[in-house]
């Protein structure tokens, strides 16, 4: 499979450009200065598309196509870097000539001769806009939308997004490495509002991965997207406020390993440890969670949403251990990063695009499963909060304060559910917060699919998991006393 | 060094009366198609960005990017495609590409251009384009004094993200088949420093930057280092707070925020999907009566400034919150004609949104909360635009008798934004000319502070 995609690259990315290996071995020539310890292109071709249904109708569609290639050049620490959006000799040498300005000492180098890159085969090398007619992408938003209206009277408002990607990479690294990856990427969200005496709420569900639209229809996934987002509205029709202070959380299986993604997962990136600036730098060894947590970043998940068959910068995707029985155990790398650390790399180098330059970002981040069953965690609580679901969280990487904020949480008192409450903001501190946790279900549970990570303005899709979790404390930012 | 140094930045524009031919030639095919409206703008941005850490060069980045894009209408059927790939064939299936969608989409009786008559006929010079020939050495050395600058503000400055000089110039053209044809140039300058400081376990980073069309209207590195220095030492230290209800001032930069979700709740999307907390307010009382917010579309040089919106339409300057009464919405042509209304010229959202400032600096507002909190730092997206519940992860100081006492970090506020923004007691006279929303620092009567 990875043959065929370098196959597959070569003919979509180079061939039109009349671009063969004794074009690479010139542009590594001009990259390649006195002073240029190592460098990369990347070539990269993608097509978006994206449907959009509200008030029952289709309103919008659109449809991108990008290209580019973008050139790096590194002597020790230093990046030089310059991207053009036409694939063709005269733009690249242009490029290659920028980036290497950067370079004012370094090692000799020279080019390697050219080798294939070993690759994962984790998702199929196909195009998903091409895989279903713009009729059948059609109704599956109708489908979807009267399964939201038929579920309940009080829905008001449904909007329905269809998106699928196809993008085609390849890189070519100073080390002589030659490798492609052939994405395709999917996803669906559905956002209902409901309202009842006056009162609206809102609930939305999604979800995911590199695979076709047709993955949608298997198993009724996206009817199931839209009851679970009616179901998540007509709880919030409920809430009351949420409390405020620090009490214990449990924190549903999925999605809500958000958690382990602002809290250490950012905390654990390379570049950051490299530098220093990480509340984690420096601790490998160190117990930063309790014997309960062990933490992974595995990008080679079969079809998942963060998977990669290779990284951005040719490196195979692996699984890495992040945190065994509460011992950090290793940082996220980039080749950069690793290089200058003294470590190998582990398939985490990710770009945006060919006009991004890569950095060391998570794939799929989860924690492994306990022992206990969940039902006995929310029984050992007096009073806290069970948060089952979240938008978006932050973290700030330096003080290691993070945040994450729940869309459907519950209250616990004397070891059961009860009221719904608002949505409100945890924080708390990446260092600090997993030794908090002093139990761990045997219900572990990916995301459906939907998640975006942002770093440095950069966006690339990932997944999160986790079991459900016990945190002894947590402070929750509600406003009731 | 190579020779490409002192020609690095200057940028290589095409004359805009080629951008304006393909933007014609795309809307000419796809009248051939059949499409009986058109909108279509091309654009083209070059950029360079230097950091510096520690001293030494990090990264050099040289951007360059164009793109295109149309949205075609078939009888009140919509679609849209873009693409960075300029070759005449590109286009063509682009083109082709936006109008096979339209052949998929549903007929709404609101999708279509907008009015014809409120297209912007003259196209007024709003002093946006200043471009820097800068080099590489010069931007570098511009870094490296702002970096430096702020590690020597202080011993406890122990590392860096470094320092960043951005500068970035671009030019669009845009026109629909009403006959509006509209285009102009833009840059945008930026210096910007973040440093790391230490004391016993505690690591804070803060940061400082200055952005503006025209370089001469930045600050100075030195100004923009001590500015992030000092602001990274003055948090170290920080202590927790006890749950409990407080004044909150929202210090100047992230006061914006506030008034950014005050725009989200009054755009034409939220409210006729009724999304919004705000939704059939207009007329009413949502702020107190001393507040007056506005809209200034067309000032000179400023950062949010657009002589049209994204349909065409003419842009004015218009008050939003008058005596503290919501005056408009923020409606493109679509969400007007959805509640059955007129344009407001916000395609493409507000342009240089003003909240006018009282009359007390920053020490004059602490003076006047007494004791409270000093909001500097808000983290994650705890702010719900359909019922206004907010809640937001923060970082400051907490202050009593009007004096600064000590920072304070892993705490949130939340509080309802239709109450928190009837409860603002006073805006100060310390705006942040930094954006497109221009605030003082906001002080609030009362909010829930939660933290140990």
């Amino acid at each position: 499979m990875s043959t065929s995609n370098i196959d597959i690259a070569r003919q979509r990315l180079l061939v039109p450009a009349g671009i063969d290996e004794n074009d690479l071995d010139r542009l590594f020539g001009q990259l390649l200065g006195h002073a240029v310890d190592s460098g990369d292109l990347y070539f990269q071709s993608t097509r978006y598309e994206s449907w959009v249904l509200e008030d029952g109708i289709v309103k919008e569609g659109t449809h991108s196509i990008e290209q580019g290639a973008g050139v790096r050049a590194i002597s020790g620490d230093k990046t030089g870097f310059a991207y053009s959006d036409e694939i063709m000799m005269p733009a690249l040498l242009q490029a290659s000539e920028a980036a290497r300005a950067i370079a004012k000492r370094g090692t000799e180098s020279s080019l390697q001769a050219w080798h294939r890159g070993d690759a994962n085969i984790l998702y199929p090398a196909l195009d998903p806009l091409e895989r279903m007619s713009a009729d059948a992408k059609v109704r599956l938003l109708r489908d979807v939308d009267a399964e939201a209206r038929c579920q309940d009277p009080r829905v008001s408002e449904v909007v329905v997004s269809l998106a699928g990607v196809h993008e085609v990479m390849m890189v070519a690294v100073s080390d002589g490495t030659l490798s492609a990856d052939v994405r395709p990427l999917i996803r669906i969200n559905v956002s209902v509002i409901v309202e009842q005496d006056g009162r609206r709420e809102q609930g939305s569900a999604g979800g995911g991965g590199r695979t076709e639209y047709a993955f949608f229809l298997e198993q009724e996934r996206a009817l199931g997207y839209a009851r679970e987002a009616v179901r998540q509205a007509l709880v919030n029709l409920e809430a009351v406020d949420a409390p405020a202070g620090s009490m214990p959380v449990v924190l549903g299986p999925g999605w809500p390993g958000v958690l382990l993604h602002e809290a250490i997962g950012h905390g654990l990136e390379g570049d950051f440890n490299r530098k220093g600036t990480s509340a984690f730098a420096g601790r490998v060894g160190e117990q930063v969670a309790s014997p309960l947590c062990t933490v992974v970043d595995d990008g080679t998940m079969q079809g998942r949403r963060g998977s990669l068959n290779v990284d951005d910068e040719g490196i195979k995707t692996q699984s890495t251990v992040l945190i065994e029985n509460g011992i950090l155990k290793g940082y996220m790398q980039d080749r950069l990063n690793a290089g200058l650390m003294g470590v190998a790399p582990t398939g985490n180098g990710r770009r945006e695009s060919y006009a991004h330059l890569p950095m060391p970002r998570m794939t799929n981040t989860y924690m492994l499963a306990g022992e206990h069953n969940p039902d006995e965690i929310i029984q050992s609580v007096d009073k806290g909060l069970y948060a089952v679901n979240f938008g978006g969280g932050q973290v700030d990487i330096t003080s290691g304060k993070f945040v994450f904020t729940a869309s459907e949480a519950y209250l616990i008192e004397k070891g059961k559910v009860t009221r719904p409450v608002k949505g409100a903001t945890l924080i708390g501190n990446g260092p600090d917060v997993l030794k908090q946790v002093s139990m761990v279900g045997n219900d572990l549970e990916l995301d459906s699919g939907v998640g975006t990570c942002g770093k440095e303005g950069q966006s690339v899709p990932v997944g999160v998991g986790q079991p459900t979790l016990l945190i002894d404390e947590l402070t929750v930012g509600g406003t009731s006393a | 060094m190579p020779d490409i140094q002192n020609a690095a930045n200057e940028p290589e524009f095409p004359q805009q009366s080629q951008l304006e031919e393909m933007v014609h030639d795309i809307i000419a095919q796809a009248q051939q198609l059949g499409a009986d409206g058109v909108e279509a703008g091309v654009s083209i941005d070059t950029g360079l960005s230097v950091t510096v850490r520690l001293g030494e060069p990090e990264t050099l980045e040289y951007n360059r990017d164009r793109g295109l894009g149309l949205t075609v209408y078939f009888d009140h059927r919509k679609g849209s495609a873009s693409t960075a790939d300029f070759e005449p064939a590109s286009i063509r299936a682009t083109v082709q590409a936006a109008c096979d969608i339209a052949r998929y989409t549903s007929v709404d009786p609101c999708a279509g251009l907008a009015d014809e008559a409120r297209m912007a006929t003259v196209i007024p010079d709003l002093d946006l384009y200043h471009p820097w020939q800068l080099g590489v050495d010069q931007a570098i050395e511009l870094a490296r004094d702002c970096e430096a600058t702020a590690r020597a503000v202080d011993a406890r400055i122990v590392n860096s993200e470094g320092g960043t000089l951005s500068s970035y110039a671009g030019m669009r053209v845009s026109a629909n088949s009403h006959g509006f044809l509209g285009g102009y140039r833009t840059s945008r300058h930026t210096l910007s420093c973040s440093v790391v400081g230490r004391q016993g376990d505690e690591m804070q980073r803060d940061h400082w930057y200055a952005t503006a069309r025209d370089y001469h209207d930045l600050e100075t590195p030195i100004e923009v280092g001590r500015m992030a220095g000092e602001r990274t030492v003055r948090r170290l230290g920080t202590r927790r707070l006890n749950t409990r209800q407080a004044p909150v001032i929202f210090a100047a930069d992230v006061a914006r925020g506030l008034f950014g979700s005050f725009i989200s709740a009054v755009k034409g999307s939220s409210l006729y999907r009724k999304s919004s907390f705000l939704v059939d307010h207009l007329g009413k009382q949502v702020f107190p009566d001393f507040m007056h917010i506005h809209e200034q579309p067309l000032l000179k040089k400023a950062l949010g400034s657009a002589p049209y919106d994204s349909e065409g339409v003419a842009t004015l300057a218009r008050d939003l919150v008058l005596d503290g009464v919501l005056q408009g919405y923020v409606l493109d042509s679509y969400s007007a004609c959805r509640l059955g209304m007129e344009t407001t010229a916000n395609a493409g959202g507000v342009r240089n949104l003003i909240v006018d400032p009282g009359d007390k600096d920053l020490p004059g507002l602490l003076r006047a909360m007494d004791t409270g909190l000093l909001v500097t730092e808000v983290i994650g997206f705890g702010v719900n635009i359909l019922t206004g519940d907010y809640s937001r992860g923060v970082a400051g100081f907490w202050v009593e008798n009007g004096e600064i006492r000590y920072p304070v970090d892993e705490i949130t506020v939340a509080g309802n934004l239709r109450d928190m923004f009837m409860g603002i007691a006073e805006i100060g006279n310390d705006m942040d000319l930094r954006g497109n929303v221009r605030s003082g620092s906001v002080l609030i009567e009362q909010m829930t502070v939660a933290g140990a």
